[in-house]
Parts: C-alpha cells; structure tokens; sequence
C-alpha cells in the first residue's frame, strides 16, 4: 500500500508552499506583461489609440488589480533574491524558512506603503 | 526487481581506468556534460538568478517613477511615455527591461510547461506557442522603442512637449 512519506522536511511546509506562491505569481506576471507590451505598443499607433487604452487603467476597480499585480511582483521579487540565496550562500538552506518569513515581512511593509500611496493616488479625487 | 542490471559507478569499466578522469566512473547516462544539450540547462538555471537581480532593480525602478511619484497613474497619457522615451536613458532601461523580463518568464513558463505537460506532443506544441508568442512581443516591442516618435505632427499641428523642437 502506498503511504505518505514520514517526516518530509519540504512536503507542505514553507519551502514547497513559497515554491507554490512562485509559480503562481511568476505565470501571473507573464501573462500581464504581453497584455503590458502590447497595449504600450499602442504609443505606435496613435496618441489617441493609446491614451484610450492606458485610460482603462485608471479606473477604480483596475486600481485594486494594479495593486495585486505589484502585490505578486515584490513576492516574486523577494522571494527570488530568497532562492538565489538558498542557492549561492552557504548557511542558504539552513535558513531558507526564517528567510521566508524575512520575504513575507518585507512584503507586508511594501505593500501597505504602496497600497497607501497607489490607491490615494488612483481612487483619491482627480 | 531489476536491481541487478544497476552497475557500480565505480565498477563501470572494463579496463579499470579510473584515473584518466571521470568517463570511466559515471555511466554516461547519468553524466551531466558532453551530451547534444550541451550546458543549456545550467546557462538557463545561471540565467534567471542573473536576470532576476537585474530585474528586481528595473521593474521597481518602473513601477516607483510611473505610479508612485507625482500624480501617479493619472499622470499617464501618450505625452508621459513621449516625455520618457525622448530619452535614450529610459528608451535603454525599457529595453533591458522588455528583453530580461520576456526571457526570464519564457524560461519559466517552460519549466512549468516541461512539468506539467505529460505528453511529448503536448509539450512540445505548448512550448512553440511560448516561443512564438514571446518571439513576436519581443520583436514588437523593440521596434515600437526604437522608431517610435515622440513628436508627432497631428493634422498639421506639433503636439505640444516641452523635449520636442520647436
């Protein structure tokens, strides 16, 4: 009979859910950066075509999405300089969990001074 | 069990030449250079911690100056993105930015596609719509950086902006 591996040290804990967390932002980012090249490429066309376009972007609703985009941007970001130092620093994966929690920190603090910023910005009156 | 048929690395070669380096120790299915893929993997394993510093410097460096300075997101129109690309400074930062960040996700998203993806024609028709794509955004976006013009002549009439010639 097949049986769950015993005491795993990676399965379902910080190590494969922050690898999850990677793979899940990392599509995300893709996919809204060939929409982000094309309706940029717009400029080409005309003033007109793109300031139409990128006008679809100051909505309030957009406003939200925009900041989960970046929310998965900084978590991809930290958490890529994370894995490159499990990879290229010595005591690395002995410490791969507390600097998980380094990353989801850093994201916090990030993320409530852009929220703060972007969504005043964005949603304040214009 | 076919464990029988697994020989000792160390017991590999008939000659017992050990010492004239590693061809006689690993058996070549399990050697990791010399094969037709050459060092393609590590390159593209080496390639996304590279690009990946690179990138985390660009992309923030984007986001703060377009949405975080100034009036943000409404300062953005077709003479905010002329204003920046008047420039060869940015017209360089967006280019390594475009160029980094479409193959640092192409290698991704083939990694996930490779993972994921059981079946040989699968995966390798999932993977030439990926090269494709990216090809194309690539291609797209370069040529829109370098001839584009910030100083369009609209019905006759220059578009005001304070970088274009009088």
């Amino acid at each position: 009979m097949p049986t769950k591996p015993a005491g795993t040290l990676y399965r379902g804990r910080e190590g494969m859910w922050s690898w999850v967390g990677h793979r899940i932002t990392g599509v995300v980012i893709f996919f809204f950066l060939l929409v982000h090249v094309l309706d940029t490429s717009l400029v080409r066309v005309s003033p007109e075509a793109y300031t139409a376009v990128i006008g679809a972007y100051k909505n309030p609703l957009m406003a939200l999405g925009e900041t989960g985009l970046v929310a998965a941007i900084v978590f991809h970001a930290f958490n890529g300089l994370r894995i490159i130092a499990v990879d290229f620093w010595k005591k690395g994966a002995k410490y791969q969990r507390q600097m998980l929690w380094v990353v989801l920190g850093l994201w916090v603090v990030t993320m409530v001074a852009f929220s703060i910023r972007h969504l005043s910005l964005a949603l304040g009156g214009h | 069990m076919t464990a029988t048929q697994i020989q000792s690395p160390r017991s590999g070669n008939d000659r017992g030449q050990s010492s004239s380096g590693d061809s006689g120790r690993i058996a070549p299915q399990y050697r990791r250079n010399g094969s037709a893929r050459g060092n393609f993997e590590m390159l593209a394993w080496l390639f996304m911690r590279l690009s990946g510093v690179v990138l985390v410097v660009l992309i923030f460096g984007h986001l703060f100056v377009n949405l975080l300075v100034g009036e943000g997101i409404h300062a953005i129109d077709f003479g905010f993105v002329a204003g920046k690309w008047a420039d060869p400074f940015w017209q360089f930062w967006d280019l390594a930015m475009l160029w980094l960040a479409m193959l640092h996700g192409t290698n991704g998203v083939r990694t996930i596609i490779n993972d994921y993806a059981e079946k040989d024609s699968t995966r390798f028709w999932l993977k030439m719509v990926l090269y494709a794509a990216t090809t194309v955004i690539i291609i797209l976006g370069t040529l829109v950086i370098f001839t584009f013009n910030p100083c369009p002549v609209v019905d006759g009439v220059q578009l005001p902006g304070g970088f274009c010639p009088a």
